[in-house]
């Protein structure tokens, strides 16, 4: 075979073995890590997955917050408005964790349909609004959200 | 006044970077001299108008002119002063001026430090950054004018900058990576001028391979320190969390850096042209993707600037006529510039494919799982997120693939090589690496798999170039000789090659061997953690500038020595209310101690966050040498050199010489 040729075929195999391991790669890592998000109704209405992680959004319930007096358990509500879901966690929550402010939580759900998070997200400002969050409840409140940009 | 003068600046540098996209092309394609020799002249005109704006700005925030909309959202009077500059590009219209006025920068250095290329080149290569410049000024001025007035219902007092970024780390994580951002513009720019001229050879990647490095090394400083920022700013401790806009920053590095090394083997030895110049082409599409990323409000992160649809169609616009276009002129010039130069299997070209191929795959895959929840959603099939669990399980391999091939690298020789010569080479960094990876490994902690493999990797890696380093020594008969050996390209591949080890090293240690709890505290309660007692002796109340703050003091022992006091605050601004997390870390070659306060939960105990970071700084360390080492090489002496021996040839010859 001509030295060019040869050359070639060997870079085009090595590409091929390279991508095609990468796609199984891929393939492998994202049927396990990828997580869908249910606001709140979803859940309640049992549309949601028990067997894997999910992420959930919405509003902290005012007053729902309870916290443990002997753990950093805590648990409160979050809704879209039209449901709600009990949210348990143990840990730090982020800063601006609050009642009545945009939050996402990932984790499972258990048997008795509140979930257990792994995660807790806070929006990192007054501004910001969790895009997830703020489609959730789009046209279902009618307290005003925060304007979403500044 | 002042802002409407900085709105004035800002449209007199619009219209100078028309002047510098639309003349000196024209004169290229007319071989017109005295148009193309306008290039450098209007290139430092959009440098000196976009500063006087900036500066303009800069003067509005130090001022506390709240009439200025974005100081009244971003900054306060309590501010302090330092602070209030760096508030300038802690938002999305003064960042974007930040971008432009770096843009500026980097076309006027190309114009001062590039007399020597054919004034060809240099046209079109500032005529192509002019359009870039073009497009982010009318981006700046028609969606994001930073300079819009709240008249007349001026609020007193502004509504403070987010506390997040009241440190220093901010002040230059973002002129860092910015400078990496835009840097990547000029090897973009020679790219495409090398593409309308049709001739691509050694000169234009001698050129062009300077600029790249620095580019790149500047990148990697801004990627580590805004990895360190958030390491001790957010207060979880963690140092990299596959944020979408983290890899908006990091798709351009990956893909930077396959640029860098391609562009070696283009300079040395003339192949790899046409793949060299797609290489520039991606680098700095990805570069343009990741401020369509942060800056659209697409994407959920700690970075994204608020959303509005009109600023993410602009760059969407902008993306596709840049992206296209330098794709549509590649497939029609790219088989008049290919290579025809042989190289065996088995020498460092291969391997040098081999980098570039791995970090191409690490860049597709990190921007699969950065666009697949956008793709997903904006077909409404659900809204996905994609975690960390997959950028570790695909992007873990791959590095650990490259690495062996890294060591070969640098001691392999062009054109041909042997295995056996490879193998006399490395046969005794391999023995050592072998029996030193297992007993450094439990010296240092206890057995790991994962950090056993980490240090046999990293070991193989730094060994192998220090016998590189080695032979360069042994060659030269004299010390001068010797000396004169170690080129700084030498040298800078060197330090960036142990910085990635030190990276390597530092990740796998940190995430095998941390530890963490997060504790119900009190005063007068202890734990312990990693070998250390944490005793929390005081709880207090501190006022600082613009904020006050509950403050804890811990008493952290190790057996009968005390380590340290570390004081973890709690901070209420006053300005905004918004409450933020100061660790307090005390920090080691070996381990860092970081401690967190999470919030009060009542009867005087205090949510607290215990960790233990081995090797944390080995990251930072590392990433550092790898960027230092990126900045070295470009002091090498064959770039200067080429551009005195062409200072006193004729310009305006050589001008006509490329034009044909």
């Amino acid at each position: 075979m001509h030295p060019h040729r040869k050359q070639r075929l060997i870079w085009v195999s090595l590409i091929v073995v390279l991508s095609s391991a990468a796609i199984g790669l891929v393939a492998f890592a994202l049927r396990d890590n990828i997580n869908l998000f249910y606001p709140p109704a979803d859940v309640v209405a049992g549309k949601a997955p028990l067997d894997r992680n999910i992420r959930l959004g919405g509003m902290v319930v005012e007053g729902s917050i309870e916290r443990s007096d002997t753990s950093l358990t805590t648990q409160f509500l979050v809704t879209d408005y039209e449901a709600s879901v009990a949210v348990r966690y143990t840990g730090i929550l982020p800063d601006l964790f609050d009642e009545g402010q945009g939050v996402v939580a990932e984790g499972r759900l258990d048997e008795t349909g509140a979930l257990v998070a792994t995660q807790v997200l806070a929006k990192h400002d007054e501004n910001y609004m969790p895009p997830e969050v703020a489609a959730a409840l789009e046209g279902k409140s009618k307290v005003s959200l925060g304007p979403v940009s500044p | 006044m002042i802002p409407e003068l900085g709105h004035v600046s800002l449209i007199i540098a619009f219209g100078l970077a028309i002047g510098l996209t639309v003349v000196p092309f024209w004169g290229s394609m007319r071989t017109n001299v005295s148009a193309m020799n306008l290039a450098p002249s209007l290139a430092v005109g959009v440098l000196v108008f976009t500063a006087i704006a900036f500066g303009l700005l800069a003067i509005s925030f130090l001022r506390d002119d709240f009439s200025v909309a974005v100081v009244a959202a971003n900054s306060n009077s309590l501010l302090p002063p330092l602070f209030k500059f760096s508030a300038l590009w802690g938002n999305h219209e003064g960042s974007l001026l930040l971008w432009v006025l770096i843009l500026a920068g980097w076309m006027t250095a190309v114009s001062f430090l590039s007399r020597g290329l054919p004034l060809v080149m240099i046209a079109r290569v500032l005529s192509v950054m002019g359009l870039i410049a073009v497009g982010f000024l009318a981006f700046s001025l028609l969606t994001s004018n930073p300079f819009e007035r709240l008249l007349p219902n001026t609020p007193a007092d502004g509504s403070d900058l987010n506390p997040l970024l009241q440190d220093p780390g901010l002040i230059i994580h973002p002129p860092l990576l910015y400078m990496g951002y835009v840097g990547l513009s000029v090897p973009f720019a020679f790219a495409i001028a090398a593409l309308i001229g049709g001739r691509l050879d050694a000169s234009w990647a001698r050129w062009s391979r300077p600029w790249t490095n620095v580019a790149w090394g500047f990148l990697t400083l801004g990627i580590m320190l805004g990895s360190w920022w958030a390491y001790y700013e957010l207060g979880w401790g963690g140092w990299w969390f596959w944020d979408p806009v983290e890899n908006a920053s990091f798709m351009p590095w990956l893909m930077g850096t396959a640029l860098v090394h391609s562009l070696a083997v283009t300079e040395k030895r003339g192949v790899f042209r046409s793949w060299t110049v797609l290489l520039a082409i991606f680098a700095f599409s990805l570069s343009l993707l990741g401020t369509f990323l942060v800056r659209s409000g697409v994407l959920t992160s700690v970075h994204a600037f608020a959303a509005d649809p009109e600023r993410g169609l602009f760059i969407l616009v902008f993306l596709a006529v840049v992206v296209g276009g330098s794709l549509l002129l590649y497939a029609l010039r790219a088989p008049t510039v290919a290579s025809r130069v042989e190289y065996a299997v088995i020498s460092r070209e291969s391997l040098l494919m081999v980098n570039n191929l791995i970090f191409i795959v690490a860049a597709t895959i990190v921007l699969l799982g950065t666009l697949f929840p956008l793709v997903m959603d904006a077909l409404s099939l659900g809204k996905y997120s994609v975690g960390p669990p997959y950028f570790n399980a695909v992007f873990v391999p791959l590095m650990a693939l490259l690495m062996p091939f890294m060591t070969v690298g640098p001691v392999s020789r062009w054109r041909q090589d042997s295995p056996r010569r490879w193998l006399h080479e490395l046969l005794i960094p391999a023995i050592a690496v072998v029996v030193l990876a297992p007993v450094l490994s439990v010296m240092l902690f206890t057995f790991n798999l994962w950090v056993a493999l980490a240090v046999l990797l990293a070991g193989w890696v730094s060994l192998g170039v220090l016998r590189g380093l080695w032979h360069r020594l042994r060659v030269g008969s004299t010390a001068a000789l010797q000396w004169h050996r170690l080129t700084p390209s030498f040298l800078g591949m060197t330090l960036a090659h142990i910085g990635f080890a030190a990276v390597v090293l530092g990740a796998v240690v940190v995430t095998q061997h941390s530890e963490e709890r997060d504790l119900r505290m009190a005063e007068g309660d202890s734990a312990d953690l990693g070998g250390y007692r944490f005793e929390m002796t005081r709880i207090s109340q501190q006022p600082g500038a613009n904020y006050v703050a509950d403050q804890a003091s811990f008493l952290v022992t190790k057996g009968e020595t005390v380590i340290a006091v570390l004081t973890p605050e709690k901070r209420r601004y006053l300005a905004s209310g918004q409450v933020m997390t100061e660790a307090a870390i005390d920090a080691g070659i070996l381990r860092d101690l970081y401690i967190a306060l999470g919030e009060p939960v009542g009867e005087g105990a205090w949510a607290v966050r215990l960790q233990y970071k081995p090797m944390v700084r080995w990251l930072w360390v590392g990433a550092f040498f790898i960027g230092l080492g990126a900045l070295v090489t470009a002091l090498d002496r064959r770039y200067r050199v080429q551009a005195v021996a062409r200072q006193g040839t004729d310009v305006a010859n050589q001008g006509l010489e490329f034009a044909g």
